[in-house]
């Protein structure tokens, strides 16, 4: 992990390559993490992989900030397997505009994650290749990871409320 | 508008044409040849309800689509909803092979949050059950893999040894699968009189029926065949696919995070990472085989070790008090009311914790907002992430090769949907 030193000057270097990208940083339980400005995801990625030896990227999720806004957010998690060094990367966009760059041309592995995000959290990658529902049906309505969604909200289907239900399993 | 079924319009997005256009794109629009072809979600070789679109040409895979989310059951949005330590039974249902694994990860991230030290036993204790759990998981994975490959009697040997590994679960905690052993802290449980001379018969004999599956295995012509050569990837392509555990370890890439980052006391056995070296079917197989030996070593050094002490930690704001006390004592009394109806509180934060889980790096990501449930939890299931590697790895190879890739492969497809 990288301790707070290295993370402001891990910070620092970014805030200087990529003006304006760096927003907070966090050293919480030994971890460092990064708040970055939604639009230079890919730039900031880049930088860490070119940089900093961040060569892995083990983990795209996102997060309902509910109520707070900028609402949705999304974290990557880094990894440096020579150095055993891990960076999270953080971004929110606000609920009216959910969208981001997708980092799926450059890593290939968070083309499933995203596509995760996008269904749970309807947060839209731009630029990923097909983004569609991954877990949830194609025509469900809503993503059910976000806070405000109600829990139970699925009706149970029965063979007596089959016909009337609004359910997509007809 | 053509008159199209309601389940298929449904899946509209679910494309055929476009992975045979691309196909047909390189060779001057010529498709005559390419067939699609639909397997499962419902098929014997797909280790669960996974879907494939397979586009053929002849017998050779040309594209691979894998369709998931059958057995999505919502956890991840239940665990939102009750006290940290009701969310346990729930996670480990969703790696349905590996549920120390689950609980493992998830209590490591609580109590990182809580800042909690969990007593030296209770750590040994994790280790004995997490390295059964991954020699249990293991077992299955051979079992039915060589089951896909037409050997069936393995399936039977490795489910004989699996037997032995959920008595020995049962033993400990009552429950055979999805035990609930793991608690924020420790242990639910310090292990009973007479298991250990249980698991020391069992470590006694499972290297040697090891021993047994590579002899019936090893220099099997059709196994040979079937795994040798096939289906390889390189190290590069699976770190770019976020590829970990054994699969990346059998393209040469020892990393392991019990080693590299060592939690809940790794740092105190000894062990040996097994590697591959071209990284094809075989290596893979190699490799989990390989890894069943390790486990049983780390199961022998804990237990050889063992501490003495207490099995959960004594801060009653966090563990239960044991049951004794609360017939006795009015504070007792008043802790096990609290935790047992609101649970604990958790200092508001995010953390990510990951552990190797037998298929991978398996991470568990809360975020707390300091009240006694979990605003958010995420599994970064490892077979969600591995099965990404299916279509680079089976473009250009047989069909029948690809049911031995995705056996080798591992997926678990509880893991996968969550």
């Amino acid at each position: 992990m990288p301790d707070q030193v290295g993370l402001e000057l891990i910070a620092g270097q970014l805030a200087s390559q990529i003006p304006g990208a760096v927003r907070e940083t966090t050293f919480f339980r030994g971890r460092g993490s990064v708040e970055i400005a939604p639009a230079t995801v890919r730039g900031v990625l880049a930088s860490l992989r070119a940089d900093h030896g961040y060569r892995a990227l083990m983990s795209v999720h996102g997060v309902d900030y509910y109520p707070q806004e900028p609402r949705l957010g999304v974290h990557y998690e880094l990894l440096d397997m020579e150095r055993v060094d891990r960076l999270t990367v953080k971004l929110r966009v606000p609920l009216a505009e959910p969208s981001v760059e997708s980092v799926t041309p450059d890593w290939p592995t968070a083309d499933h994650q995203e596509r995760e995000v996008y269904d749970m959290f309807g947060v839209i990658f731009e630029g990923h290749p097909d983004l569609r529902r991954i877990l949830m049906p194609e025509d469900y309505e809503g993503h059910p990871q976000r806070r405000d969604f109600p829990i139970g909200g699925e009706p149970v289907l029965f063979t007596h409320n089959d016909a009337t239900s609004p359910g997509w399993t007809r | 508008m053509s008159t199209r079924s309601r389940y298929r319009t449904q899946e509209e997005s679910i494309t055929l044409s476009p992975l045979e256009e691309q196909i047909a794109a390189q060779r001057g629009g010529e498709t005559t040849e390419l067939l699609t072809l639909n397997i499962g979600p419902h098929h014997p070789a797909t280790h669960g309800v996974l879907r494939l679109l397979v586009t053929l040409e002849g017998e050779i895979v040309r594209e691979l689509k894998p369709i998931v989310g059958y057995v999505h059951t919502g956890i991840e949005k239940t665990a939102e909803q009750k006290a940290y330590w009701k969310v346990i039974p729930v996670i480990e249902r969703m790696d349905y092979l590996s549920y120390y694994f689950n609980a493992m990860a998830f209590c490591g991230a609580v109590e990182t949050l809580l800042e909690c030290e969990v007593p030296k036993r209770a750590q040994y204790l994790r280790v004995i059950h997490l390295e059964l759990n991954r020699i249990m998981s293991h077992l299955v994975w051979l079992g039915t893999s060589a089951l896909d490959l037409g050997a069936i009697s393995m399936f039977w040997y490795c489910f004989r040894e699996r037997e032995t590994i959920l008595d020995l679960f049962e033993f400990s905690s009552g429950q055979r699968m999805h035990t609930r052993y793991f608690q924020v802290g420790g242990v639910m449980e310090d292990i009973p009189a007479g298991f250990e001379a249980k698991l020391r018969e069992f470590i006694a004999i499972m290297p040697g029926r090891a021993d047994q599956y590579a002899d019936l295995l090893r220099r099997n012509e059709i196994l040979l065949q079937r795994l040798r050569g096939v289906c390889p990837l390189d190290e590069e392509t699976l770190l770019g696919l976020g590829v970990s555990g054994p699969l990346l370890r059998a393209a040469g890439n020892p990393w392991d995070l019990r080693k590299a980052a060592p939690y809940t006391s790794y740092e105190d056995f000894e062990f040996k990472i097994p590697v591959g070296t071209v990284g094809d079917n075989y290596d893979r197989f190699a490799v989990r085989l390989a890894e069943i030996y390790e486990s049983v070593k780390i199961i022998e050094q804990a237990l050889d070790g063992l501490p003495e002490g207490p099995h959960i930690t004594e801060d009653r704001k966090i563990a239960l008090p044991p049951r004794h006390e609360l017939a006795t004592s009015m504070e007792a009394l008043i802790h096990h009311f609290k935790l047992v109806t609101e649970g604990f509180r958790v200092p508001p934060g995010e953390i990510y914790y990951p552990i190797e889980s037998p298929r991978g790096e398996l991470g568990c990501f809360i975020r707390s907002d300091g009240s006694s449930k979990p605003a958010r939890v995420h599994m970064r299931d490892p077979s969600f992430v591995n099965l990404q590697a299916t279509a680079p790895m089976v473009r250009g190879a047989y069909i029948a090769d690809l049911i031995a890739t995705l056996a080798m492969l591992d997926p678990i497809l509880g893991g996968i949907d969550r």
